[in-house]
């Protein structure tokens, strides 16, 4: 009987466990993008949701979250990069001289050749991101008038750069690229695709690559427009 | 184009047997008649050579009517040459222009080492059948017909698997070199029906361990593979495969 490590680490389970974490990070950007939402109401209802977020469970919610998430990221970049670097590689070292896509049913697209490199800039981002907003880019936070963090304050700051908006735009488009293959790859790496509903599901990915993409581009123009120092 | 016929320059991926590499040689042949297939071009240029006493181009074919699975050139840059449904064989030279210069690879994989020239070895295809593309269950002589229930749905999803000829264009396409299309056609087709379905979990747990083994590169779902297939074996099996591995791996087949 093969070992669980070796069915976790087949060519089929890499593709299981980059689906799952997919499909989880692809939860993390929708209820993230809602809760950013809540910048275009105003400061207080962005700072108190924050707030609601940093002492739920006494403060225990937001640790727990964090774990999951970073475990979520870790098990899929290394499955990710395993399956479109490491094995690629070894798997065709002397490469074709000439070589076109084959097109008529082909899904092989810009989205789905550059995964690993829209990744690999998303990452870079969510750690500036992380950097940024939530350490404040390494400053103390100050306080609102209702004494929650002023985290819209740091929002605010921040996007006064046109520089940060235009990055952060770009990552977002990027972020739909990603999501353009990655949506429907995730549903055919889990199995829970056939000829009946692929069609249904690729035509999803596209939707959903557009709705995320431009919900996460409006935050950024929106901060940027309405300088300075918000409402 | 003249009566003469179709002047076609190729450029033609020469490597010895045993070499580690080789490289394009170009060769222009004459009097191509558009109705000919790619492969008797490739005939009319050996036979071009050999007179001249120089070594032929060695090329794999067999039944040169497209249920072999024999033949196999990555022809303008596709596994199978630029039209969809096609083997090699079924390549015809009206699909090209007078004076064109078409480039013509081996399919290339490392599980697919280069023999010569444009022949590659594909027995790794083999040692996967081996590990369980077959029913090992002792279902007895012919049964009488409909004595063993199947639907007609699973019956023709079964069919269309089974049109799988193994020649490796899915392989040769792959931007990973994953042989994933294949395996999932030979799991798919068994899975489905009463007597292969007996063996499932095994199956698919011991077919896609051989497959990595044989050091094929993992899917990344491109779909270049089902583009390229001749039998046009939809990527919906491969989402099978994973069903039936993981449903292997759940029970402890």
């Amino acid at each position: 009987m093969a070992s669980l490590g070796s069915i976790a680490w087949s060519s089929v389970g890499k593709k299981v466990i980059t689906g799952i974490t997919g499909l989880a990070l692809f939860g993390f950007v929708c209820v993230h993008l809602l809760g950013n939402l809540t910048l275009l109401i105003g400061p207080n209802a962005f700072n108190s949701y924050a707030h609601f977020l940093e002492t739920a469970a006494h403060g225990w919610l937001i640790y727990a979250f964090e774990v999951y998430i970073i475990a979520v990221f870790l098990f899929h970049i290394v499955s990710a990069v395993t399956v479109a670097w490491t094995d690629k590689r070894k798997a065709r070292q002397a490469g074709y001289k000439y070589s076109r896509d084959a097109g008529g049913k082909s899904r092989k697209s810009l989205a789905s050749r550059s995964m690993i490199y829209t990744g690999a800039i998303l990452l870079v981002f969510i750690i500036g991101h992380i950097f940024l907003f939530k350490f404040n880019g390494g400053n103390p936070h100050t306080l609102d008038e209702h004494g929650y963090k002023d985290l819209y304050k740091v929002v605010d700051e921040v996007f006064a750069s046109l520089g940060f908006v235009i990055f952060t735009v770009v990552s977002m488009i990027l972020l739909g690229l990603h999501l353009r293959h990655g949506f429907w790859s995730a549903f055919q790496s889990l199995g829970w695709a056939n000829d009946r509903y692929l069609p249904l599901l690729e035509n999803l990915a596209r939707v959903v690559a557009v709705v995320i993409a431009v919900g996460y581009i409006i935050l950024p123009i929106y901060m940027h427009l309405t300088q300075p120092g918000g409402h | 184009m003249s009566d003469k016929g179709m002047t076609i320059h190729l450029k033609i991926w020469r490597q010895a047997r045993g070499a580690k590499t080789g490289k394009f040689v170009d060769y222009t042949v004459q009097n191509i008649q558009p109705a000919m297939s790619f492969l008797e071009m490739l005939d009319i240029l050996n036979e071009d050579l050999v007179k001249k006493g120089e070594e032929a181009v060695e090329f794999d074919s067999d039944c040169r009517e497209g249920i072999c699975g024999t033949c196999g050139l990555v022809i303008k840059g596709t596994a199978h040459g630029p039209h969809a449904a096609t083997t090699t064989c079924e390549v015809r030279m009206r699909g090209f222009k007078d004076g064109e210069t078409i480039t013509v690879e081996p399919f290339r994989a490392g599980p697919f080492p280069v023999i010569k020239d444009l022949v590659v070895d594909r027995t790794a295809f083999d040692r996967i059948q081996q590990q369980g593309g077959y029913v090992s269950a002792n279902v007895g002589s012919a049964p009488d017909g409909n004595a063993v229930p199947v639907s007609k749905y699973y019956a023709d999803k079964a069919m269309d698997v089974a049109s799988c000829i193994g020649c490796g264009a899915c392989v040769a396409a792959c931007p990973n070199a994953s042989a994933s299309l294949f395996v999932s056609a030979k799991i798919s087709q068994l899975s489905r029906l009463p007597q292969g379905g007996l063996e499932r979990g095994r199956r698919a747990l011991a077919m896609v361990a051989q497959m990595d083994q044989e050091g094929f590169g993992d899917c990344s779902n491109h779909g270049e593979c089902e583009a390229v297939c001749p039998k046009e074996i939809s990527i919906e099996n491969i989402a099978l495969m994973r069903r039936e591995y993981m449903r292997g791996a759940l029970k402890g087949d």
